[in-house]
């Protein structure tokens, strides 16, 4: 916060003293080249502003262009939950998303507790953390390959639910595993202390103590994973399929049309988008698709701004408990 | 012996635990990597192709039904390098002047409001730009050039470039502010103007945190399937100029695997291309890592 002050501070003086005419800048401090770096820095400045608002202009021309086609594409007929309606994948989206992080916290904070607390920094160690870099920076398409080779070829089965999470869960493991390495590393040392000097052995510590104290940053990790996978489509395409059959109105986990069984098929938004390009042979899959697409960034932009506003709030209450 | 038991339950089940986790996502990564490295070698241990026809030839005709054709990938690699390098050409200079904006430039208030923007943008999903560029940029480069389809490397690349600039505006923006601030200081009490700061002092101080985000958003464009495979084109030969259609090796991947028959050479092939994609893609890691230790190094 005080490093714009101090800029704008430092700024304002270092004109004082150009102004006193300090000798000895740069290559000499003579009146011509002084004035021409002055007009240089305005010219850059301008340039600046400039970019920055096609920047902004861009984005934000690209945000209500979405989410204008899918307002005008909106009618009760694709918003419902039967046919051509984008409910289904809406529910599909963050049904899968739910599965997918059943599996990924308690993976993802497990690896990040060893990180932070076990790990200690031998061989072992940077193994670990080299992978969980290279897994967090693999492209998509890689991870549902895998998916795809193990949790569908491998076991003979079709695309469902199940195997499109699982991989899904590959991809925000790591992110999962370095926020709760990050927020257990940032837990006061005093913490630690105090609870070993109580008699806790090193594992209670851990759990009780400091994993306790992480988990607002650990929310906050979650939400933005979520955010995340609801607009993976790569990794989903070969692994949790890109169709569904689903009746709304069976909800017994068992039966194979059923909304809640893992072992259908479903598309999801992204899927839905890309298969209506691919094969888009209805009439209306331009509507659909502008549809789905406003919805979609519509979820990222909620769990975005959710996660940031969350974070926020934790972090002040942590800081008025210190 | 009953202290044993309590030490165990207490402390040893769960560094037992926590360090089964910590192996497994090691077991992981080796796993992707084992999986898809045998996958991709049936082309050349079951069919007998050389690796240099599948780096080097253009001859595309792989074989369905057990049949053995010609397999040659280089299309779809130069297309995949083509388009990733265009967009980095594209994407950089315009996201360092905003990262320097950002960072330097701009009023703080306006400054947190634009990171806040950045990193939702960041989490766009690629499929909505890969839309974006079929339903709005497709069209307008057919009408501006005279073109039949707008279909070509010359939208692929837009498209990338726009999708990867928020990464690599965030990252670089990120290693500006963390330079030190006496580097500021001492470069105005010298009597230089804000550009003279910036250009001299500022940016050659984050250069390695600079270069780390243009290698994030080079390999991010270059594993980019969905969005790509939208707006390239798919058509099997080399782009006559930017706004010729071509391949890239995730479009050909993704838009084929579901539709060939697993064990054919043409199914074995497209495994061959993944394994190569995640060569490249550890390539472009191992990268980051030697820029960022440089950049502690110094």
């Amino acid at each position: 916060m005080s490093k714009i002050d101090a800029g704008a501070g430092s700024q304002a003086g270092a004109q004082a003293a150009a102004g006193a005419g300090a000798a000895g800048s740069q290559k000499g401090a003579r009146a011509t080249s002084r004035t021409s770096a002055k007009v240089i820095d305005r010219i850059a400045t301008g340039v600046f502003y400039v970019v920055a608002a096609f920047f902004i202009l861009l984005l934000a021309s690209i945000t209500a262009y979405i989410l204008y086609k899918g307002a005008l594409a909106a009618s009760p007929e694709l918003l419902s939950f039967v046919g051509d309606g984008v409910g289904i994948q809406l529910f599909n989206t963050v049904y899968l998303v739910f599965l997918s992080l059943l599996v990924t916290m308690p993976v993802g904070i497990m690896t990040g507790l060893f990180m932070a607390e076990y790990a200690g920094s031998g061989f072992f160690v940077a193994i670990t953390r080299t992978c969980i870099e290279a897994l967090s920076s693999l492209p998509s398409i890689i991870v549902g390959l895998f998916g795809f080779l193990v949790f569908i070829q491998m076991t003979h089965s079709k695309w469902s639910l199940w195997a499109g999470s699982l991989s899904l869960a590959i991809i925000n493991v790591p992110l999962i595993a370095r926020t709760t390495e990050d927020a257990m590393r940032s837990v006061p040392r005093s913490y630690y202390d105090g609870s070993i000097a109580l008699g806790a052995s090193r594992w209670q510590t851990v759990t009780h103590v400091l994993l306790k104290a992480s988990i607002p940053r650990i929310i906050t990790g979650m939400i933005l994973a979520a955010g995340r996978g609801f607009g993976e489509a790569a990794v989903l395409l070969y692994t949790s399929g890109m169709s569904s059959d689903v009746n709304f109105h069976d909800w017994n986990p068992l039966s194979p049309t059923s909304p809640l069984n893992p072992l259908r098929s479903a598309d999801t938004l992204s899927v839905r988008i890309w298969s209506l390009k691919t094969e888009g042979i209805a009439a209306n899959s331009q509507q659909i698709a502008d549809l789905a697409a406003a919805i979609l960034i519509l979820l990222v932009f909620v769990f975005s701004l959710g996660s940031r506003a969350l974070g926020r709030r934790l972090q002040k209450r942590m800081l008025s408990g210190n | 012996m009953a202290s044993r038991l309590r030490k165990w339950q207490t402390e040893y089940l769960g560094r037992t635990l926590v360090t089964a986790f910590g192996l497994f996502v090691v077991v992981l990564t080796l796993g992707i990597l084992g999986f898809l490295g045998y996958k991709g070698s049936a082309t050349f241990i079951d069919y007998g192709h050389s690796l240099t026809e599948f780096l080097i030839s253009s001859k595309w005709s792989p074989g369905e039904a057990g049949q053995s054709g010609s397999i040659g990938s280089a299309v779809f690699i130069i297309g995949s390098l083509e388009v990733s390098s265009l967009a980095l050409l594209l994407a950089t200079p315009l996201s360092l002047a905003m990262a320097i904006f950002i960072a330097e430039v701009a009023p703080q208030r306006l400054s947190t409001t634009l990171r806040s923007v950045l990193e939702i943008f960041v989490g766009i999903p690629s499929v909505v730009y890969g839309w974006i560029g079929l339903a709005v940029l497709v069209p307008f480069i057919a009408d501006l050039f005279h073109l039949n389809f707008g279909f070509s490397v010359l939208s692929a690349a837009l498209v990338l470039a726009l999708m990867i600039c928020p990464t690599i505006t965030s990252v670089a923006t990120d290693s500006l502010a963390a330079t030190p601030n006496e580097y500021r200081e001492a470069s105005y009490a010298l009597g230089s103007t804000r550009w003279q700061m910036i250009w001299h002092v500022k940016l050659r101080a984050a250069i390695p945190g600079i270069l780390t985000g243009v290698v994030l958003g080079l390999a991010r464009a270059f594993g980019e399937a969905l969005a790509v495979a939208m707006v390239i084109g798919q058509s099997n030969r080399f782009a006559s100029s930017l706004l010729a259609p071509t391949n890239t090796l995730t479009a050909v991947i993704t838009a084929n695997m579901g539709n060939t028959t697993t064990g054919s050479e043409y199914n074995d092939v497209l495994w061959s291309m993944a394994a190569l994609l995640l060569a490249i893609s550890l390539l472009f890691i191992l990268l980051i890592r030697v820029i960022s230790r440089r950049g502690q190094a110094s």
